[in-house]
């Protein structure tokens, strides 16, 4: 555009309009044959130009010493600091991104521009986007990891299932740093005070939610205004809204019975007034809700990250505790949902392998960091009882978390997968703003699935209903 | 946005021939800069993106496919009828509030005030694009706004409640405005100036008012410029990008994720991998622009002289 502000701005003399900015345009036609004529363009994606063989399963490029680039969001920043402290002899660069939250396509955009130029890739990302895998391996960025990288010794020290979202086809492309499994926190001493049960089945957890409603209006079981709003619920409720069948390939129905009951429980408890519309992470929740939530089901990460912070409800020691997520009656085998639970990419472009792989396996290991200082659930197995021993040992859970996030652990609900497209940012967009306006989401579960296709298919996905 | 009064012609009394070529000279290292600057980040940048918009991913022509096929995408219409709707508010809301501010900041009697609010007008304009952005989001959140009384009065208790889809066209031009406006106010206020003040004496004369010299004499002499700025606004216009881009992050992708046209070209070369869609979406945009500007330059005669 700046083409139309110069050939306006540059005329000075008085003569007929038009044809410096048409002038402007067949310099820029001429310019642009020039360019394809010279060819080039932009090399696609990939591992590109590098002249040695392969190794580890891809083709490696020259390896050198010097400056190991870390990209890290805020909550990942200790973790690369205390891997300094460990190591004073490895020189780290540490940049602090957005992390991908809530699907925000950084590092995918930051990878194509920096294919596009050649250089510039960070060797180690971590991402809380657990669908990195889906676009970062056919874009050559990920190194596969167990094909002589990393031990198998190591790998299978991971919990099950915790590297699915790294996984395909057999190869691993990147290691989990926490597991999210959806749980039901809960104010013990309120729930006790009260008289009530903690609910074992969803039908429970709604009549709950109605008395909670009619008996101590201002109390909250439950939210549904976050992103990940479908993740804690829809994913527990086994609602086939990402159903990943193949690399391209995904089944979506979020109007069969699996979804729409969790969607009237939701609509029912939202009208009640003890589901609340906020986002947990808002000012507004933190303002409004604090010493206000009786139950909220949510992540792993919901004790460190909403409930035992001071950027969150605050909530004194001794209160929170933890259950089982509900279940729907004559459902199997119990199931139930996930929110992220970040990943760590090594740069399949990495000039520093051998100290990029030596943080990767330490940053996600049982160590100083993923032992004590993790806010989240490790997933890696040693690192998860040691954690979750210092979780005991600080005293500010009422009771013992272990088993409980232990035996959740294993009951992810397989049937959702990680695509491209991003199930957050879609709900975001289609089932939210109708929620501030007072839509039930029943109503919207129609809106939801052609916007999930919709999405879908503009990544080359084939979706069957 | 340093648009200064027309340059009279320099001196003429240099009639050496030595001097002319050096003067000329000169004339050409000064633009050899700009002409620079020009080719790298305008011709070049542009050259490729037509380059990238009829071509495939394998750089093979590919006609207008990319074209017809970036129409198809199912936000390709919506993204229009925002932008539409967005460049009628604003560049409505512009020429009227940008002329008439501007016809009163020239009509206050007292200097120091004039001046003041003058510079009052420019401060949004001074802060970076991105950054007066930045300021709306604390505006537009009731939890941590100053003008939380006021969002409460209209009805409106959170961030979600105040931008939610129907109320974003008027807040993006809102805040286009805020931050836009006031260099252009600075702009017409020196075009106001450069009206002699024999003709404004003579409608005074003949008995015009305030109201009637703003509507008889200042605001056709100002025509130029007001086309001047229709033209660079629409321009401006048609690219919406950082206001829907912070809104969205703000609020976690609830509102303004692929608002715009300039938002639809980003997703497809960055989201969906695909930049000759995007390139596509781009030259469509410079060529409404250019078109836009061919119509008003010519509507306006504006480079005939006065």
């Amino acid at each position: 555009m700046a083409l139309v502000i110069r050939a306006v701005r540059g005329r000075r003399h008085p003569r007929p309009s038009l044809p410096r900015a048409v002038l402007a345009v067949s310099v820029a036609a001429l310019l642009a044959s020039t360019v394809a004529a010279c060819g080039n363009g932009a090399s696609s994606s990939g591992s590109g130009s590098s002249s040695s063989g392969m190794k580890d399963g891809f083709v490696q490029a020259p390896q050198s010493s010097g400056t190991l680039t870390v990209w890290v969001d805020s909550t990942r920043v200790p973790a690369a600091q205390a891997y300094q402290k460990a190591h004073p002899n490895t020189k780290l660069n540490i940049v602090t991104y957005d992390g991908d939250a809530n699907g925000s396509n950084t590092l995918q955009t930051k990878v194509d521009l920096y294919d596009r130029t050649g250089s510039g890739w960070p060797d180690v990302v971590f991402s809380a986007e657990n669908n990195e895998i889906s676009w970062a391996v056919n874009a050559g960025f990920t190194a596969p990891l167990n094909e002589g990288l990393i031990p198998s010794s190591t790998l299978s020290n991971f919990a099950a299932g915790a590297l699915d979202p790294c996984t395909v086809n057999g190869k691993v492309y990147c290691l989990r740093n926490d597991l999210a499994m959806v749980v039901l926190w809960y104010n013990a001493p309120l729930m006790k005070q009260w008289g009530y049960q903690v609910p074992m089945t969803w039908p429970q957890y709604q009549q709950l939610g109605l008395e909670v409603a009619k008996q101590h209006p201002g109390y909250l079981v439950g939210n549904a205004g976050d992103t990940f709003t479908p993740e804690i619920y829809m994913w527990a409720s086994q609602c086939q809204a990402n159903d990943i069948t193949g690399l391209r390939a995904v089944t979506v129905n979020v109007t069969s019975p699996s979804c729409t009951r969790m969607a009237s429980l939701l609509d029912t408890l939202i009208k009640a007034g003890s589901m609340s519309k906020l986002s947990v992470f808002s000012t507004a929740f933190d303002k409004k809700e604090k010493g206000k939530v009786l139950m909220l089901p949510g992540p792993a990460w919901f004790g460190g990250a909403v409930f035992d912070t001071s950027s969150g409800l605050n909530t004194p020691k001794g209160q929170i505790a933890v259950a089982p997520g509900p279940q729907w009656p004559g459902s199997a085998t119990p199931s139930t949902g996930n929110v992220g639970g970040g990943l760590w990419l090594l740069s399949a472009h990495s000039r520093h392998l051998a100290e990029a792989v030596d943080f990767l396996t330490w940053v996600t290991g049982n160590n100083a960091y993923q032992d004590d200082l993790a806010p989240g659930y490790p997933a890696y197995a040693p690192a998860a009882s040691a954690w979750l021993a210092n979780q005991a040992k600080s005293g500010y859970y009422a009771g013992d978390i272990a088993p409980v996030l232990q035996q959740a652990a294993g009951q992810v609900w397989p049937g959702w997968g990680y695509g491209q497209f991003s199930q957050e940012a879609i709900w975001a967009s289609t089932i939210d703003p109708g929620l501030t306006a007072g839509k039930t989401i029943t109503s919207m579960l129609s809106a939801w699935q052609s916007a999930i296709t919709e999405h879908a298919q503009a990544d080359g996905y084939q979706v069957s209903p | 946005m340093n648009l200064a009064a027309p340059v009279r012609p320099a001196g003429t009394r240099a009639t050496r021939a030595l001097r002319r070529v050096r003067a000329v000279r000169a004339g050409h290292v000064f633009v050899a800069g700009y002409v620079m600057l020009l080719a790298a980040f305008g011709i070049v940048p542009t050259a490729y993106g037509i380059y990238f918009a009829f071509t495939n991913s394998a750089n093979y022509f590919a006609g207008l496919s990319n074209f017809t096929a970036a129409a198809r995408d199912f936000r390709y219409l919506p993204a229009v009828g925002h932008v539409a709707l967005y460049l009628l508010i604003w560049l409505v809301a512009l020429v009227l509030f940008v002329t008439g501010l501007a016809l009163v900041l020239h009509q206050l009697p007292a200097r120091r005030t004039g001046r003041l609010v003058r510079f009052l007008y420019y401060i949004p304009g001074a802060l970076a694009g991105a950054a007066s952005v930045m300021v709306w989001l604390f505006m537009l959140d009731p939890t941590v706004s100053p003008a939380a009384p006021f969002l409460r009065l209209l009805g409106y208790g959170t961030f979600g409640q105040v931008i939610e889809p129907g109320h974003l066209a008027i807040l993006f031009a809102m805040i286009a405005f805020w931050t836009g406006a006031g260099g252009w106010i600075v702009v017409m206020y020196g075009a106001l100036n450069n009206i002699p003040l024999d003709v404004i004496e003579a409608a005074r004369i003949d008995g015009a008012g305030g109201w009637q010299t703003a509507r008889r004499i200042q605001i056709p002499m100002l025509r130029k410029w007001i086309a001047y700025m229709v033209i660079l606004a629409f321009a401006a216009g048609t690219q919406l990008f950082v206001e829907p881009q912070l809104i969205s992050e703000a609020s976690l992708g609830v509102a303004g994720r692929d608002y715009s046209l300039n938002q639809l070209s980003y997703d497809f070369a960055f989201q969906n991998n695909n930049v000759n869609y995007a390139a596509a979406i781009s030259v469509e945009l410079l060529v409404v622009s250019l078109v836009v500007a061919a119509v008003f330059v010519t509507r306006s005669r504006f480079f005939d002289a006065d």
